[in-house]
């Protein structure tokens, strides 16, 4: 970010990006360990079965399902959730980054940030 | 990704979605410290994240489509591979090489970073080669779930000359995004388990923070060669399983 008339130093954008990406690991990071204490009460005592691949039901994967189940507060429901929010930090820090140079009217980066957007937006929602 | 298959039994497709996960936690936590101290080319990291979402993309697809036996074998290769360059000292330098690259120039890829005498410039070379090697690493990443560094760094610091310190700390910034995008396609096949990967990412946190810690005082050669051995086995047993038809 070193272009002149920037407005807001290199350094500023550093920081926040930083913080930003933090905050979402630590967001993240709670809600799985709530979902995690509730999910152990409830099955703690169950052997997990891996080693067999059965895919998950689609309750939990597509968003709309998570969510409902997550406020059914079960904790397999609220640690998807969790696991949603720590995909879409990084996702959400390429917004940041679009943004930022949008702000610096530096169209090249805004295009190219737009692309890496437009990609995982596709991964997560049309794929 | 391979403990989990190898000690525990985990089906290959529920370990590459835990990974994912994992990697999504470690390279996001740690970019935070990175990002601040000044040393990730953010641009770069922008640039070469188009090649490597693509990459994670087209992998994560051609997952869902081969058989886990020729994952186990293309993985075991890789950490073979990685083993190898384990047990090489990494080269240092480069950076500094005086002439202005085109399309480096034209991209505003060229940078300062900080070191010990203040702020030092550098300038990018090789970005076509470079923006290739990020393809085989996006895909390779969406392909087995992992972070795939060492390639990232390979293309930063070999083809791109950028200062060793610039290229790690860039390539744990793009890893967040190559996982997010190809993390889209598991979450929705499926491969995202709850139960497996709430231990797997909160065990993996307090492990890199551990480690954080630890690695201020181990000995960085006897650390090298531990880590080299671990997955010079695993990646033996990997291939066999892969080859016996076991996974």
């Amino acid at each position: 970010m070193s272009e002149h008339k920037a407005p807001f130093t290199e350094q500023q954008f550093e920081n926040l990006i930083g913080n930003f990406l933090r905050a979402g690991v630590i967001l993240a990071a709670s809600i799985v360990l709530i979902g995690g204490a509730i999910y152990l009460y409830r099955h703690g005592a169950e052997t997990p079965e891996h080693h067999v691949f059965h895919g998950e039901p689609q309750a939990w994967s597509t968003l709309a399902g998570i969510f409902s189940t997550a406020t059914l507060k079960r904790g397999q429901g609220i640690i998807m959730t969790g696991l949603l929010a720590l995909i879409l930090t990084p996702i959400a820090r390429v917004a940041l980054c679009l943004a930022a140079f949008a702000l610096e009217r530096d169209w090249m980066y805004v295009s190219f940030t737009a692309i890496v957007f437009g990609l995982l937006l596709y991964s997560l929602l049309a794929a | 990704m391979p403990m989990l298959t190898l000690a525990f039994g985990v089906d290959l497709r529920y370990a590459i979605g835990s990974s994912l996960v994992s990697v999504i936690a470690t390279s996001s936590g740690a970019a935070s410290a990175y990002v601040k101290e000044g040393f990730s080319n953010i641009r770069v990291g922008m640039f070469l994240e188009i090649a490597t979402s693509i990459g994670a993309l087209t992998g994560a697809y051609l997952a869902t489509h081969i058989s886990t036996k020729w994952i186990a074998i293309i993985f075991g290769l890789v950490l073979l591979y990685s083993a190898v360059l384990s047990f090489r000292s990494p080269e240092l330098g480069s950076g500094k090489t005086a002439h202005p690259n085109g399309i480096a120039t034209a991209l505003k890829l060229d940078s300062t970073y900080p070191t010990e005498r203040g702020l030092e410039s550098y300038r990018v070379q090789g970005v076509p080669l470079g923006f290739g090697l990020m393809l085989g690493a996006g895909a390779l990443s969406g392909l087995l779930g992992i972070g795939s560094g060492a390639m990232k760094v390979l293309a930063m610091d070999r083809a791109m000359r950028l200062p060793f310190k610039v290229s790690t700390t860039t390539s744990n910034f793009m890893i967040g995004v190559t996982a997010a995008a190809s993390a889209g396609i598991y979450f929705s096949r499926g491969y995202i388990d709850p139960g497996l990967s709430m231990p797997v990412m909160l065990g993996v946190l307090t492990g890199s923070f551990a480690g954080s810690k630890l690695l201020a005082r181990a000995q960085v050669r006897t650390l090298r060669i531990v880590f080299g051995l671990v997955i010079l086995l695993m990646a033996g047993e990997m291939i066999y399983n892969g080859v016996a038809g076991k996974i």
